[in-house]
């Protein structure tokens, strides 16, 4: 394993040593350690190494990830994982704003909780969230699947197009065209899936309630012309 | 952009500890506000007495003609400390209204940043650490204190831009964000009888949250009100001779973490701030939660 002090060396040398990584590179195992809240940590990684940062990061860590697992023991601040790709990001503690946002695939799992906008524009990405989201998660969400096991904030789903959304707790208010939708044998399958990915074993499926897109924002209507 | 540091001490014991705390804090935001910065010190002060921090752009020859002055009045009973560009005067808290006046009177150029028993406020253009050190922030001590590094959207990189700002005694407040009902709101206050001395919608928020004192509210309560009132992204942290306030507007859009231990509250705007605190790995850490109000009270 390789470890990487941010405490002794700057920050673009370590992301241009994780960027040297490749399919098979023997250096697949990475520590980070003193973090103290550093932006951009582990940015744009695109081989299947896995990095643990020992500590809070700040933005954007993991952002771009593709295939690799990014572990931080610890808090992340806002746009964690942004625009993901593929592979597995894992927040110990609590994630800020807009965790997974534009995420295209792979996994993210909060295991305390996300803030606001936890999810927006999400298109592909799975988010996984033990804890509780924050107001307006899932705003625009193309596809992909969110699963929270505590509650949700205000307006949840906000403008959603097909993403999934699966919530256990409660949900203080959805918004505009977000409607719940019935549990369906197959949404309970890939929860199950989800819950099992993320090593959830003390949650089931048919504990939540999902939610998606009520499909009456897509087309443009012309009753409501007068409001533009 | 701007950052925001805020550290409410618990523990008397790092009272001496304060400055330096808040110098390190405030260093490491210098790149979301590069372009001025400020702090507010609630150091000692003693009773039946009132200090006014002054602000110059002459320094130099406006505070030697005020030590001059204050000098030869004897009555007066007046200390003066000249700080680079600002000076603190101490004076008895029942002249501090005839003090105002003679300043208003002779000393047009002269510029009274706060008044109050316990607060001074020092704040100038210029990267955060170079301010910081200009007033050797390091040095000072004080039971809480509050920084900001500005990056100038609404209004110009002045002075009297940087925050942050004080419109009554021993209060103050920053903000990280900009209003949008600033200017009528500034307008009904002027009616109400409040002053202005800048275009800056964050003058207004710290003038409406005076106004509101002066009505018989707690800090506390006039927070929550700000939240019906204040329209647009604010970020505030406000502190009064024995309080510190935060809160955040509902859609929460500017970032925020705050950490607490038995020793101290503490606020910054990323977790960079407060990364290097004492204590810190065992502080429970949180992001506030939008609308709503935190204050804590010694």
């Amino acid at each position: 394993m390789r470890t990487f002090d941010l405490a002794q060396s700057p920050l673009r040398e370590l992301n241009e040593e994780l960027h040297r990584q490749t399919e098979g590179s023997n250096e697949s195992k990475w520590e980070v350690i003193n973090p103290r809240g550093a932006h951009a940590i582990a940015v744009g990684l695109d081989a299947p190494i896995s990095v643990d940062v020992r500590g809070s990061v700040g933005y954007y860590c993991a952002g771009m990830n593709k295939k690799a697992t990014v572990t931080v023991h610890g808090s992340a601040g806002p746009g964690v994982a942004e625009n993901m790709m593929s592979g597995r990001v894992v927040i110990k503690g609590d994630a800020s704003q807009y965790a997974g946002a534009t995420g295209r695939g792979g996994l993210l799992v909060i295991e305390g909780n996300a803030s606001s906008r936890c999810g927006i524009s999400m298109k592909g990405i799975d988010i996984v969230v033990k804890g509780n989201i924050g107001h307006m998660s899932a705003f625009m969400a193309q596809s992909g699947h969110l699963v929270v096991l505590g509650d949700a904030g205000d307006a949840l789903g906000d403008s959603i197009y097909e993403a999934k959304l699966f919530v256990r707790g409660n949900v203080k208010s959805l918004g505009a065209d977000c409607i719940e939708k019935e549990m369906r044998p197959e949404h309970e399958e890939a929860l199950t899936k989800l819950l099992a990915d993320a090593g959830i074993k003390d949650a089931k499926a048919s504990e939540f309630r999902r939610y998606g897109s009520a499909r009456k924002l897509y087309n443009f209507n012309i009753d409501n012309a007068d409001a533009y | 952009m701007c950052g925001i540091v805020g550290l409410f001490l618990k523990n008397p014991k790092m009272e001496p500890q304060l400055g330096e705390l808040l110098s390190r804090m405030l260093s490491t935001m210098c790149e979301r506000g590069p372009d001025s910065a400020g702090f507010a010190v609630y150091g000692s002060g003693t009773e039946g007495r009132s200090k006014l921090t002054l602000q110059s752009a002459t320094p130099a020859d406006d505070f030697g003609k005020l030590k001059a002055a204050l000098a030869k009045d004897k009555a007066a009973d007046a200390q003066i400390n000249v700080n680079e560009t600002h000076a603190v005067v101490s004076v008895p808290s029942d002249k501090l209204d005839a003090v105002k006046a003679m300043l208003a009177s002779d000393y047009p150029s002269i510029r009274i940043m706060a008044t109050g028993e316990n607060i001074e406020i020092y704040k100038e253009v210029g990267y955060p650490n170079e301010v910081a050190k200009r007033f050797d922030l390091a040095s000072m001590s004080g039971t809480h204190a509050i920084g900001h590094t500005r990056m100038a959207t609404e209004s110009a990189v002045t002075t009297l831009g940087a925050h942050p700002f004080s419109t009554g005694a021993d209060e103050c407040l920053v903000h990280n964000g900009s209003l949008s009902n600033h200017n009528s709101l500034r307008r009904e206050l002027i009616r109400d009888g409040m002053t202005f001395n800048t275009e800056n919608d964050t003058e207004v928020a710290a003038s409406y949250l005076t106004w509101r004192m002066k009505q018989g509210m707690n800090l506390g309560e006039a927070l929550e009100k700000g939240l019906e009132d204040l329209d647009g992204f604010f970020n505030f942290v406000v502190g009064t001779k024995s309080g510190f306030g935060v809160v955040r507007d509902p859609i929460a859009c500017k970032p925020a973490v705050m950490a607490e231990t038995d020793d101290y509250v503490a606020f910054g705007s990323e977790y960079r701030a407060l990364a290097g605190l004492p204590g810190i790995d065992k502080a429970k850490v949180w992001e506030p939660e939008p609308a709503t109000v935190y204050f804590w009270q010694r």
